[in-house]
């Protein structure tokens, strides 16, 4: 669940920096590896009151690094001015960066920042910094009173977003971003063909020849990042099979891969390549979706983040509308289930120096005032409870009327989170699939070998879900 | 010696020395140390686990293949990088006619010199996303656009470079197409070298060897190369240690750092994968260690087997 960021013209030139430090491998790869001594922290803390519950300290600073990906960064600078109206002897060291782990993983273990935004391609895994013991647990937050609304923190939050932050049992990531994945089309176009877009593969399936007829791909993907096509085969997944098998296959269930419904999915998907309805070539996210906005492919799967990140380049008479992963038809388990979910990851480093501070300025951007200008400013949903609803817009509308529309659970996938190696192998699986390398069977061969393996590997501290 | 020079000397030394002690030969006995424990790199816990690191390096399958890839690009890289720089700073300097003013090299081989020297001057990483759109798998990237145009590509059927991982003489084809950008962006340093190693050989021996009738054949392989032994070889240490390392091309541009599914996997990416995503530090360090250790022994394996007297001129 992130939104990735391309490498930019700047990036570019600090990596080029960096790799001209390699001078030997060896040398380069040593002193990677090295860290330094940590260091006590002192925690300052002032009084504390129901509108001050974590006794933030007057004339104290608060670092926060915010990630500068698909979202931007002046939604954070609008809950920083919140902030600071409550509290203006309190300064706010903001800064934003591409390079979140680049930063922040070296300082985590002694001096790290208050705030940290962990997202992007280049963020820290989550279960390691849990089992680390790295990051601050947060459920003290969830209990503390909304900002500027009724009743607790926790009350005000999308359904989804506590579940989404908890490991372990305790609530450590605050995901402020509420992301709903699914197919995007064009409107404009599609009204004027006469084509509504499909429910079921089948539908698909049997609009693709029409869509090939007006010289167009069906469908085109991010073939760089596999997290990218793993988002829909684990919807379809999902759909078909029902929400106790995902569980199962989180919880590395034996034979979880095999349970009834998997394997059709992926074998929709796997037709899906056969037929050669894909695009031809292999780009990545930006370009996959540029080629889509260029008209050159009907259908392409992505979250809500989409509309902020192709913002310069969307042509004149184009109306994106998201619509729901398509299913399998009557055999469904689950087929109204959306996959969304809350994302943009917010942590609070264990050893951070000033967490009262840390705390009361997450507090400030889950308040009302501060996700509606995160809504506003990144045409996104925040998992703050009515962030959207004076904003303005076809492409956060349709998102909107898909949630409304909604079976009773979201589809939601811990795996990646969980395990590190199985989001490596379902990444590079989910692409030879797409590639049409791998049958949906050996996917599923190969993903319950892997998922065996770590089962057993005693090395690897295990995580469990129970909805 | 003089009383008090040792101490003079010493003044000088100390300061250099000891920013190099501490930041450069102490992470390093640092990275030794982590590769010693399982320290997982976000807290200040860590336990002492012995050798267990580095048993554990030969039974990981990962590792072996990311190994095996880097002895692919440990032969062909200085293999093909010598070859090429070579040939150009053999025509460059003694490959063009021989006329009153003597042995010279090709015709403008001035400019050809600057443009073969070029790539040396970019940082691979500006080299890497600059090949990202050379390599573009859709009719957008150079060499997809020109082949479609004369016909030679289908328009549905682009070569996907990054993205191929069927094997080319039992070699996935992802590592031969960045064996061409290693190669390309190194040749031209070498051969500026080569270059001046030539010009350092005397030219009358040249000229002896044409009045005795050899063609360019003979002279490049019974003098210019015998006499460039000793820089033939150093060029061949530093490539080693370049194909060892490989890592920022890997990392930029092959999809999944190391895809598509392990087919571009080499030590450093595994490396970065163990120590940044898996949160293994100790494990990460342990091949760091390993890496050095291999780097070290191959180093001096390589200058002693090429060791020979030097012939002065």
């Amino acid at each position: 669940m992130s939104v990735t960021p391309d490498l930019d013209r700047r990036t570019l030139l600090r990596r080029a920096a960096a790799a001209g430090l390699l001078v030997t491998p060896a040398a380069g790869l040593l002193s990677a590896c090295a860290g330094s001594t940590p260091s006590q922290n002192n925690d300052n803390a002032g009084e504390k009151s129901d509108d001050n519950p974590f006794g933030v300290q007057d004339g104290s600073s608060v670092k926060v690094v915010i990630f500068n990906g698909g979202l931007g960064d002046a939604w954070a600078k609008e809950d920083q001015a919140i902030f600071n109206a409550k509290y203006p002897n309190v300064t706010v060291n903001m800064s934003s960066t591409q390079k979140i782990k680049t930063e922040e993983q070296p300082k985590m273990a002694t001096q790290p920042s208050d705030v940290v935004m962990n997202s992007g391609a280049d963020m820290m895994d989550i279960s390691t910094l849990v089992n680390e013991g790295a990051i601050e647990p947060l459920d003290d937050l969830l209990a503390a009173p909304a900002w500027d609304g009724e009743g607790t923190v926790a009350d005000s939050l999308l359904p989804g977003t506590v579940g989404d932050g908890t490991y372990q049992g305790k609530f450590f990531v605050v995901n402020v971003a509420y992301t709903v994945w699914g197919n995007w089309y064009n409107d404009a176009l599609f009204s004027k063909e006469g084509w509504t877009p499909p429910k079921t593969f089948d539908d698909f399936f049997a609009l693709a020849p029409k869509i090939k007829a007006k010289g167009m791909a069906p469908y085109v993907y991010d073939a760089v990042h596999g997290y990218y096509p793993r988002w829909a085969l684990m919807a379809t997944v999902w759909k078909s099979a029902g929400k106790q098998a995902v569980i199962d296959i989180d919880n590395l269930k034996e034979n979880a891969w095999r349970a009834e419904g998997i394997l059709p999915a992926l074998e929709a998907w796997e037709k899906l390549v056969k037929d050669k309805l894909l695009l031809p070539g292999k780009l990545d996210h930006t370009q996959s979706q540029q080629a889509w906005l260029d008209g050159k492919a009907a259908f392409i799967q992505v979250g809500t983040w989409l509309k902020n990140e192709m913002a310069a380049t969307i042509p004149p008479g184009f109306e994106m509308k998201i619509s729901d992963y398509w299913g399998l038809g009557a055999t469904d388990k689950a087929p109204n289930d959306v996959y969304a979910g809350a994302g943009e990851g917010i942590v609070v480093p264990a050893k951070a120096p000033n967490k009262a501070a840390a705390k009361e300025f997450l507090r400030a951007v889950l308040s009302k005032a501060g996700s509606a200008k995160f809504a506003e400013l990144t045409k996104s949903l925040a998992s703050t409870k009515g962030s959207g609803d004076n904003v303005q817009d076809a492409a956060l509308a349709s998102a909107n009327e898909l949630m409304k529309n909604a079976g009773s659970d979201l589809i939601s996938i811990k795996l990646w989170n969980f395990y590190a190696d199985l989001d490596k192998e379902s990444q590079n699986l989910s692409a030879e699939l797409m590639a049409g390398r791998l049958t949906a069977a050996q996917f599923v061969d190969k993903m319950q070998a892997a998922a065996d393996k770590v089962a057993k590997d005693s090395s690897i501290t295990k995580q469990t879900r129970d909805a | 010696m003089r009383h008090g020079v040792a101490r003079f000397v010493t003044g000088f030394l100390a300061l250099p020395v000891g920013l190099y002690l501490f930041y450069v030969v102490w992470p390093f006995l640092q990275a030794a140390g982590y590769s010693l424990t399982d320290w997982g790199g976000y807290s200040d816990k860590q336990q002492f686990v012995g050798l267990d690191n580095y048993l554990r390096l030969f039974s990981d399958e990962l590792i072996r293949k990311a190994f095996w890839h880097n002895v692919f690009f440990l032969i062909t890289v200085p293999l093909f990088t010598i070859a090429l720089a070579l040939f150009l700073a053999f025509l460059l300097n003694v490959g063009g006619r021989e006329d009153k003013a003597g042995i010279r090299g090709v015709f403008g081989s001035g400019l050809y010199k600057v443009i073969f020297f070029f790539p040396q001057v970019l940082s691979l990483v500006v080299i890497a996303v600059m090949w990202q759109q050379i390599y573009r798998a859709d009719g957008q990237g150079l060499i997809n656009g020109i082949l479609m145009k004369i016909g030679l590509v289908g328009e549905d059927d682009p070569i996907t470079f990054m993205h191929d991982p069927e094997p080319f003489l039992g070699v996935p084809a992802v590592l031969w197409w960045l064996l061409l950008i290693a190669v390309w962006s190194g040749a031209g340093f070498y051969m500026v070298l080569f270059s001046a190693a030539m010009q350092s050989i005397p030219k009358d021996v040249y000229e002896a060897a044409i009045l005795d009738g050899a063609g360019r054949f003979h002279t490049f392989f019974r003098i210019t190369l015998p006499l460039l032994r000793d820089t033939v070889s150093v060029a061949w240490v530093y490539l080693g240690f370049i194909a060892l390392d490989m890592y920022a091309l890997v990392f930029v541009m092959t999809p999944s750092q190391g895809g598509p599914n392990h087919a571009s996997e080499i030590f450093a990416s595994v490396l970065n994968f163990t120590a940044f995503q898996k949160g293994q530090f100790g494990y990460a360090c342990a091949m760091g260690v390993a890496l050095a250790i291999f780097t070290i022994l191959l180093a001096a394996l390589q200058l002693r087997i090429t060791r020979r007297e030097r012939i002065e001129y």
